[in-house]
């Protein structure tokens, strides 16, 4: 079987001289074996977003529409209730969520991806365990839709959003949280789908509505009742009052905006704070880190 | 049927004992022993359907037995999964390499899920794809890549590891005749370089010829389990094939005359008897039906495959599929109970 002539005059005469084979050992499981696994599984994601540059591009889109083309044309009708706060610097915070959230969603439904094209088997019989892959998942996700926050928070100026270390930092923070949350948010659900079709119609159905009734694009006081509800269940609720709370804190309004655009979040009538807000999306991102561990264990 | 023609002193890599598998109730696999010897090429032969995945799932632990239990390099598959995955290597019936990265970063990522020590892992990467002639590519994505050099990267991938035990799902399917031969060539060579044992499955019979052994699978179980050229000469008849006009009286007068049981396959009347040449004189001579052609050929895998199932392997994968066409139309009839 050999390719080579020499090769094959030298098993003529003699036993063929034994190649210097690089014998490898895989060895045992252990916690470092564990934590590459989640490396490299972190690292695949951010190879193929890099690779992807038209998803960069595409993704900045809807910000910009939202941001500039709704924020501009609402405008003179959004006047007489916004208190002389221009409505683009008032939805800024909803949009940076909706930005994140879409590329947190389009990273975890690369494990449907995986799964039709066969990557995913690749996956499931190494010897690691299948927590590891999850969660190798979920940051890389987290990470890539961080990194389209980071292009969104860039823009902060152009919507009169001052360049401030603290409001940037917290703005940073959060949105990374969000990422983290709404990736293993995307896995759970995407854990259990065959189809890429069958994904897309789920986001549209998931994303879309917890965008309009976070209050992204509205205040979070005198809503009808069936809203306020449907609001103080939505996720996204809890990273956009923080958010906009940030904004508001580092701007000089009047105090009536203020009260008419950022009355914050309330339980029964108590203020839910800004911290308290944003454990309630890492718990969230927890308990759905959990599920989808424990899904995708369950598969065969 | 014995299955453990293996030499006593070498450790077995596969050992498989009563192994069953039902999906609901289907039986896909149904009681299978065998073993297989460290340093053997092992062939599963059979049709489409015939339990060849399942099983080699069972043994990659990719699915749980429903009863029986199996040993890969030692270590049992299902209280033991996590062993047996360090020490085997995969290549499957359908791709699965990332097509957005390039051959190497696929092989590195392969490398670290499975924890290869970091200071070998570059010299591994560039003497399993010398092996398989990529190596030149490997800054290539794999999307560029024709099917061919896909399955040789994925070889290349799943010996990555130097995994003692390397499986083999119909690697040749849906290639052109030269890659399929030159992926022969890399699994000779690699049994030459490497200690290692190769498990199959295939269902080219030409290609089975290639293995030091082989078990012939139908309806979920092995029929016949042996070196190819011991099971060739077990055959001691030659095959005949005849197109007549009228082929079921050819057949009744086969069994008057001559006391010879012939069957219909792939549409010409076939039938095996010992020293072929010498008998056509006397078919012509006796039969009585117009014959307009003969075929006399020494047993070949196809007729192993026919005296232990009755039928050809393209027959059974077109009653395979007949089957499943009736189902689906069941299913999507409103076969609602």
């Amino acid at each position: 079987m050999s390719t080579t002539t020499d090769r094959a005059q030298t098993s003529a005469t003699a036993p063929p001289p034994r190649h210097d084979v690089v014998r490898v050992t895989v060895p045992r499981r252990s916690f470092n074996s564990e934590l590459r696994a989640i490396r490299i599984v972190w690292r695949r994601e951010l190879i193929r977003f890099r690779a992807d540059r038209i998803r960069i591009a595409t993704s900045l889109v809807q910000p910009l529409l939202f941001l500039f083309v709704l924020g501009a044309g609402l405008q003179g009708l959004a006047r007489a209730g916004t208190h002389g706060v221009e409505l683009k610097t008032f939805i800024y915070p909803g949009i940076l969520c909706i930005a994140v959230m879409f590329t947190a969603m389009f990273s975890a439904a690369s494990i449907v991806w995986d799964r039709e094209f066969g990557f995913l088997r690749e996956m499931m019989v190494a010897p690691v365990r299948r927590s590891s892959i999850v969660i190798g998942k979920c940051l890389g996700g987290a990470t890539v839709a961080g990194f389209q926050g980071v292009i969104v928070i860039c823009l902060a100026g152009l919507v009169h959003v001052p360049y401030a270390p603290l409001l940037i930092l917290g703005i940073f923070g959060l949105q990374l949280l969000l990422a983290f949350s709404i990736t293993a948010f995307g896995v759970m659900i995407a854990v259990r789908i065959k189809q890429m079709q069958s994904f897309m119609g789920v986001m549209q159905m998931v994303v879309m509505p917890m965008f309009f009734i976070s209050g992204a694009l509205f205040p979070v006081s005198g809503l009808p009742g069936w809203l306020a509800v449907l609001n103080r269940l939505d996720p996204l609720t809890y990273a956009v009052d923080p958010m906009r709370r940030l904004v508001f804190q580092h701007l000089n309004f009047s105090p009536l905006a203020r009260h008419a655009l950022d009355p914050g979040v309330t339980w029964w009538g108590w203020h839910v704070p800004g911290l308290l807000e944003a454990g309630v999306i890492a718990a969230l991102g927890l308990v759905m880190l959990g599920i989808a561990i424990w899904e995708f264990s369950a598969t065969e | 049927m014995s299955a453990s023609h293996t030499n006593g002193n070498v450790a077995a890599a596969i050992t498989v004992n009563d192994l069953v598998k039902t999906y609901g109730e289907v039986e896909a696999v149904r009681g299978v022993n065998f073993e297989v010897a460290t340093g053997e090429v092992f062939g599963f032969l059979g049709p489409n359907g015939a339990g060849k995945t399942t099983t080699i799932n069972m043994l990659c632990t990719l699915a749980k037995p429903s009863s029986g239990s199996a040993t890969v390099a030692g270590h049992d598959v299902v209280r033991e999964r996590d062993d047996v995955r360090r020490n085997i290597g995969l290549v499957f019936q359908d791709p699965t390499l990332d097509g957005y990265l390039t051959a190497q970063q696929n092989l590195k990522l392969h490398a670290e899920l499975y924890g290869v020590q970091s200071s070998l892992v570059a010299r591994r990467m560039q003497e399993v794809m010398e092996m398989v002639g990529l190596w030149e590519r490997k800054d290539s994505p794999v999307a560029t890549f024709s099917g061919g050099m896909r399955r040789r990267l994925e070889i290349a991938r799943g010996l990555m590891h130097s995994p003692r035990v390397l499986f083999l799902d119909e690697p040749t399917i849906g290639l052109d005749p030269q890659t399929r031969r030159s992926i022969w060539t890399y699994i000779g060579e690699l049994k030459e370089r490497e200690e290692i044992t190769i498990f199959m499955t295939t269902h080219y019979m030409d290609e089975a010829e290639w293995c030091d052994r082989i078990a012939i699978m139908d309806h979920g179980q092995i029929v016949a389990l042996d070196a190819p050229e011991t099971l060739k000469a077990q055959i001691g008849r030659d095959r005949v094939t005849i197109h007549t006009d009228d082929d079921q009286a050819t057949i009744a007068a086969l069994r008057e005359k001559f006391e010879i049981e012939a069957v219909i396959a792939e549409g010409a009347v076939t039938f095996g008897v010992p020293g072929g040449e010498q008998f056509v004189p006397r078919l012509f001579a006796e039969l009585g039906i117009p014959i307009r052609s003969v075929n006399v050929s020494r047993p070949t895998l196809d007729d192993v495959f026919m005296s232990h199932t009755g039928t050809t392997i393209r027959d059974a994968e077109e009653d395979q599929s007949k089957h499943r066409n009736r189902v689906m139309m069941q299913m999507m009839t409103g076969g609602r109970r």
